[in-house]
């Protein structure tokens, strides 16, 4: 028994080292470093919570860019989420071609987080690319999507909502486990398909949800491409997500300490906003075979 | 006389009621019909919608630099391979071949380490008992939703003093120490799945813990095993954030840097080029995803349903 235990932790060796080298050292060091100047050529200088401090009283591009992420995951994972069910829910169905639909839609997410689309957004969302001639092709007017600060941040979401086929496919493999007999029964108890999606899909697919509602919100927070590419964080900063600015700081400006500290604040929003997600779940999400509901 | 029209009345209900049945019957094929209609409707227009950006891409590439701005259509007028030519050839002294080789020489080690790490790790969580296990599992879980962003500083700083910065190295040897915690959390529940009756039949027979993995567990681990290389291979061919970060000589350069590079330093007006070279980098992806595209949707369903 003792050889089997040991057995199989040495099946996790790889693991182990990985744990402790490339995230859990790295995990400490940063904070760590959150507290220090470090400008990568003299030995970091604690400086306690100078960094913060700077951050919240006196960085106004801070405040900028905090506000566009937030503002970016809350409308983008919602979005992204809604359409993936709404699609998911429509080929839930005795169609043919089911499976040449579900791949076509998957393809962007495939694609989606290359600099290639990148580049291809950066070209249909030109003052006179692909977008614009058919807007005004259909009689509309052209919109000015990277000159004005309130619509460049909505291609970001755009490209990211039309990567929907991950969370898709989830959904739909949930909806596909849902026992027919329940709509059935609700069917002939007179319930409408509204009701039955509101009140049988819906709760049955909650565990799914609660999934692509974490996985998509920690990505959302990190989305870095999108900016980096398509609108280079402009303009006035309104695409300035808070990954950029750590690259920033970083990787051009060389200021170690103040870009781990901006890290770590992103990184306390997520955590934050992630348990809260994981405490408010024993509320609504619902586990079959789970007696406490 | 007030039995028999009684008996009529109810004959009469009884014919209504049939009559009546059969309408719903109709109507709700009829419904079903417009619902399935409806559904085509959307799907299809969706689809398009998803797709056209792509398609008008693949066209554009073979236009000339006039055209792109001024024809949405995607079918070149006057169709040219100029855009694949000179994109190919690159404002570097090297091809964009060289940077396809580069791209490979980074995903081959990255998925042949992240398939070994994973499965010994797998195996380890799925079919041993430890101390400490629960909590190693947990930090899986945690490492799947710990932001990157949190630990790229030092992790940058680490392998700065170890020499490795413009190299492969930073870019692969985390995910070979199953670094990628989305691949082990796969393959556990994957493993789950499957009765170890087979692996104790062996075991009786006499072979040893390592046999049974490569002999028993691998091959019935082979489709989740083969999901994970391809998402492997997928995401190191889109990712940009290493090389920006890791890279910093031309000749090192992967494609999505490549990429990048000739936005910057291709004069305006020369679109075409870009857009074939865009093309290009992602041909592969496509490739393989429509040769597995079954293995792609199983592994997205396997690590997300059955958690």
């Amino acid at each position: 028994m003792t050889r089997k235990r040991a057995l199989g932790l040495g099946y996790l060796t790889p693991y182990i080292i990985g744990l402790l080298v490339f995230t859990m050292i790295p995990f400490g060091a940063s904070l760590y470093l959150s507290f220090t100047d470090y400008n990568l050529m003299s030995a970091p200088r604690w400086t306690g919570l100078e960094n913060y401090i700077q951050l919240f009283t006196k960085d106004r591009t801070f405040r900028r860019s905090l506000t566009v992420t937030l503002i970016y995951v809350f409308t983008t994972v919602p979005l992204k989420l809604a359409f993936a069910l709404f699609i998911a829910y429509i080929l839930n169905y005795k169609l043919k071609f089911i499976n040449v639909f579900r791949t076509a839609f998957y393809v962007p997410s495939i694609l989606g987080g290359s600099i290639a689309i990148a580049v291809l957004w950066r070209y249909i969302f030109a003052s006179e690319g692909l977008v614009n001639m058919m807007l005004t092709g259909l009689g509309f007017e052209a919109v000015n999507w990277f000159g004005d600060p309130q619509n460049a941040l909505f291609t970001i979401t755009l490209l990211r909502c039309w990567q929907f086929g991950s969370a898709m496919v989830i959904f739909l493999a949930a909806l596909q486990s849902i026992d027919k007999s329940l709509y059935e029964a609700a069917e002939i108890d007179g319930a409408s398909k509204a009701h039955c999606f509101i009140f049988i899909t819906i709760p049955l697919i909650t565990p799914v949800i609660f999934f692509n509602l974490i996985m998509q919100m920690v990505q959302a927070f990190q989305e870095f491409n999108g900016p980096y590419i398509i609108t280079q964080g402009g303009p006035l900063k309104s695409t300035y997500l808070l990954p950029m600015y750590i690259y920033d700081e970083a990787f051009r400006r060389f200021d170690m300490g103040y870009a781990s500290a901006i890290a770590w604040v992103l990184f306390v929003i997520i955590m934050v906003l992630t348990l809260a997600a994981f405490w408010s779940s024993k509320k609504w999400v619902y586990y079959a075979g789970d007696k406490r509901s | 006389m007030t039995d028999i029209s009684h008996a009529s009345d109810v004959i009469t209900a009884g014919a209504d009621g049939l009559a009546e049945a059969r309408a719903a019957n109709a109507r709700q094929i009829r419904n079903a019909k417009i619902s399935a209609a409806v559904r085509y409707v959307i799907l299809f227009g969706v689809g398009l919608l998803m797709l056209y950006p792509l398609i008008w891409l693949v066209g554009a590439s073979f236009k000339t630099n006039a055209e792109i701005f001024a024809n949405p259509g995607f079918i070149p007028q006057q169709p040219t391979t100029e855009g694949y030519v000179k994109g190919w050839e690159t404002s570097t002294p090297y091809t964009f071949g060289r940077f396809f080789l580069n791209s490979f020489l980074i995903i081959i080690p990255k998925v042949i380490g992240t398939a070994i790490s994973c499965t010994m790790v797998a195996y380890g969580f799925a079919r041993f008992d430890f101390p400490l296990k629960k909590l190693l599992f947990g930090s899986v879980i945690a490492i799947l939703l710990l932001p990157n962003v949190v630990t790229r500083i030092p992790q940058y700083l680490l392998f700065r003093d170890l020499g490795w910065l413009d190299s492969f190295l930073p870019l692969w040897v985390p995910s070979a120490f199953a670094g990628d915690a989305f691949f082990v959390f796969m393959l556990v529940q994957f493993l789950r799945a499957i009765p170890g009756d087979m692996e104790e039949a062996a075991r009786v027979d006499g072979a040893n813990s390592w046999q049974t993995l490569v002999f028993i567990v691998v091959p019935m681990l082979a489709p989740a095993l083969i999901s994970v290389c391809l998402f492997q291979f997928m995401w190191t061919m889109n990712d940009f954030l290493g090389p920006l970060i890791y890279i910093s000589s031309v000749d090192k350069y992967p494609v999505s840097l490549a990429l990048k590079l000739s936005i910057d330093t291709t004069e305006a007006f020369e679109w075409n080029r870009i857009l074939a070279m865009s093309v290009l980098t992602i041909t592969p992806a496509l490739i393989v995803f429509f040769m597995a595209q079954k293995y792609f949707i199983e592994g997205l369903s396997a690590g997300g349903v059955k958690g």
